[in-house]
């Protein structure tokens, strides 16, 4: 099977990005992570310019243009107003699994979506759902792993935002013809996202004097007595 | 034209209570225009009633039978909340404040209002995700590190489930555009064109909205977020959060459930009496050793939700008339709960049940309203749980689910104990020495009153247009 220049572009973009996903989870500076992430969304929009080249897509350049916009621009933007910068200087000692087997963990969720996605694949001819979707499926398990991992409040909050850059990898492919204010909304809601979590972040640390999540465990059914 | 009036009224009341010389005034302007969406909710229930659907704007904004039914239940709580919160707000926290709270309330009315309204799925996920992110901040509006660590807890694991979520709902459409040849998505047009989607599709994509959302209304075992945050929010948080906030990703759930059921090759009902059966379950046993009255009740909202997806998963018309029915008596009975909660709360300043003694000495109000709303919400005769409950059951022995009526009856008799075992202490025998007692506002006062008129009423007598509106949403769960 002949494959086009951008599809095969596209698949070199879905190998980058799940290489940034691998690096968010062995990265211990804080600064780092946001650092992949920023890079892991231009991925992103890079991927969808090029499924709208191929495909002569507006939906798609639009997507690509407020992929740019939103998770490029201003959810880094955000977080620099609202977090000092103490905040990105910070290195993550205590994570609760080691930095190896968390990556060999990443490793295994990967072969995962591609076993689930499988089925899914199969039955269409499409090379560029082939790839996306078990790569997007991949991202979104492997941010929802580093969330668990993590301790601190920022590297959870991007492996959330990671999460989502997995599923418009997918959706870039599958879902390309989504109304625009859809779109739009759903890029809205995730810069609401790095609003919300920062200002809860910043309370945080306000009150309590740490952002390491780890250290919030006084709810408990026994702690109340 | 009415249905975008209700999204227009909470969005305008947000900005009005953040400028700055109407500040003082956020909470008249926020009773105002809850009630006002109230009062346009039931004038589109009565429409819907008439029509059978509401059209604002064709594959945009419309409204059937059970989204009639949630515009109504979201609006009433919110409205009777807000008129709650007027006094429990004034009291431990600054006035310069409160501002704040009624603008983060008012955003969280719209979302609540649109997730109903909306026709259009994946705009429908951005109203869930919105409902989110403007509940978040009102969970730690205390500021108190507990209500913190409740806010971080409940942000991490219910945004989490978003982006699952959104991966089904691409897949949805992905799956309905390539069978319809790119028509627009609606749930109508879901539903029609089940029957000739790909089954395995179709279940994939609902088994990710379910994990995704089911977090998001507590469904065990994503429900750990929902005690901490039930309990430290402010009280008429809780009230919203308990009584529709869950039950709003749930309608979302519901919604596509009764497209997975419409294709005749893709089962999942099974799947859902089980995973109900297991969060009755935890939440039963959970109900027995619980300490804090305030997360009694929040676990009491993980039992429910457990038994409507259960009653969902029957799929027959008789369950789903339960479902539904069971839907309206929790989100009634549960927000009477919360504000009887806060009033103790304000009453005792203490959440723990052990430090709760002879409530009826004490505050014969608060004791007397406690013991009428564990009763209603625990499912004693004559309450309105008691006969949606009693529906399910008897719809369940109807479809052949012996063993799951049987497990659901002795899990909801071991709630029931738990919860009035806990009660008892609470309101019979001798108050300690010393209670301090603060004094509990008129507005907080009227809010129980008026809030337990319909969890009275609705046990002995349903009037007509209710029942019919019932009955119209259940036919949307596509039970057969």
């Amino acid at each position: 099977m002949s494959t086009s220049i951008p599809d095969a572009l596209n698949t070199l973009s879905a190998g980058l990005i799940l290489i940034s996903a691998f690096a968010m989870v062995a990265t211990r500076q804080v600064q780092g992570v946001l650092r992949f992430f920023v890079a892991q969304s231009v991925l992103l929009a890079a991927s969808s310019f090029l499924l709208a080249y191929s495909r002569a897509s507006v939906h798609l350049w639009a997507l690509g243009a407020i992929t740019i916009v939103a998770k490029v621009l201003a959810i880094p933007w955000v977080l620099r107003r609202l977090l000092p910068a103490e905040f990105y200087e910070r290195r993550e000692i205590a994570q609760a699994v080691n930095i190896p087997t968390s990556l060999l963990l990443a490793l295994v969720l990967t072969i995962v979506a591609e076993f689930l996605m499988g089925p899914i694949v199969a039955t269409t001819h499409d090379p560029v759902i082939r790839v996306n979707l078990p790569i997007g499926l991949a991202g979104i398990l492997i941010g929802a792993y580093s969330l668990v991992a993590r301790r601190e409040a920022i590297p959870q909050l991007i492996g959330i935002l990671a999460m989502e850059n997995g599923a418009f990898f997918a959706g870039v492919a599958i879902a390309p013809e989504l109304p625009i204010i859809a779109e739009l909304a759903v890029a809205m809601d995730v810069v609401l996202i790095a609003v919300v979590v920062g200002l809860l972040t910043r309370n945080i640390r306000e009150t309590v004097g740490t952002t390491e999540a780890a250290g919030l465990d006084e709810l408990k059914e026994e702690a109340t007595a | 034209m009415t249905l975008i009036a209700i999204l227009a009224l909470p969005l305008l009341a947000a900005l009005l209570s953040s400028i700055r010389p109407l500040r003082l005034y956020a909470s008249a302007i926020t009773i105002v225009s809850t009630s006002a969406c109230l009062a346009l909710a039931v004038y589109v229930s009565a429409q819907v009633i008439e029509h059978s659907r509401v059209v604002a704007l064709p594959g945009w904004f419309e409204a059937d039978g059970l989204s009639a039914l949630m515009l109504v239940l979201v609006s009433f709580v919110l409205a009777l909340a807000s008129v709650f919160a007027h006094g429990y707000m004034q009291h431990g926290h600054e006035a310069g404040r409160l501002w704040w709270f009624y603008g983060n309330y008012n955003l969280l009315a719209f979302a609540l209002l649109a997730v109903p309204s909306l026709a259009e799925p994946n705009l429908v996920w951005v109203a869930v995700e919105l409902i989110t992110l403007f509940s978040v901040l009102l969970v730690g509006f205390d500021n108190t590190s507990n209500a913190l660590e409740a806010a971080w807890k409940f942000a991490v694991l219910t945004i989490m489930g978003a982006p699952i979520a959104l991966l089904g709902f691409f897949l949805l459409f992905w799956t309905y555009r390539s069978t319809t040849g790119g028509a627009w998505e609606t749930w109508e047009g879901l539903r029609m064109a089940a029957a000739s989607m790909d089954p395995s599709l179709l279940k994939l994509s609902f088994l990710l909205v379910f994990v995704g959302f089911g977090a998001k209304s507590g469904l065990a075992p994503m429900h750990t977020w929902l005690p901490d945050a039930h309990s430290q929010a402010p009280t008429p948080v809780c009230a919203v959060l308990s009584g529709v906030k869950t039950t709003v990703p749930l309608y979302v759930v519901l919604r596509f459930l009764s497209v997975v059921l419409a294709s005749p090759a893709a089962r999942v009902g099974n799947w859902m009496i089980v995973l109900g059966l297991v969060s009755v379950g935890i939440a039963a046993f959970l109900l027995i050793q619980v300490r804090d009255y305030k997360r009694m009740f929040a676990f009491s909202t993980v039992e429910h939700m457990g038994i409507i997806l259960t009653a969902a998963g029957m799929a027959t018309q008789a369950a789903d008339f339960g479902a539904v029915s069971q839907i309206l008596n929790h989100a009634i009975t549960k927000s009477l709960c919360f504000y009887v909660a806060g009033a103790m709360l304000l009453i005792l300043s203490t959440r723990e049940i052990a430090s709760v003694r002879g409530l009826f000495r004490v505050s014969p109000f608060s004791g007397g309203a406690l013991l009428l709303s564990s009763l209603a919400i625990a499912g004693a005769p004559p309450f309105p749980i008691f006969l949606s409950e009693l529906s399910i059951l008897s719809a369940g022995v109807q479809a052949g689910h012996k063993v799951v009526v049987a497990v659901l009856g002795v899990l909801i008799v071991i709630a029931f104990v738990a919860i009035l075992s806990h009660v008892n202490r609470m309101v019979m025998g001798k108050p300690a020495a010393h209670v301090s007692t603060g004094v509990l506002p008129a507005s907080c006062r009227f809010t129980v009153w008026a809030a337990a008129v319909p969890v009275v009423l609705l046990g002995v007598y349903v009037p007509a247009p209710i029942h019919n509106l019932l009955q119209l949403a259940a036919q949307q769960l596509g039970g057969r």
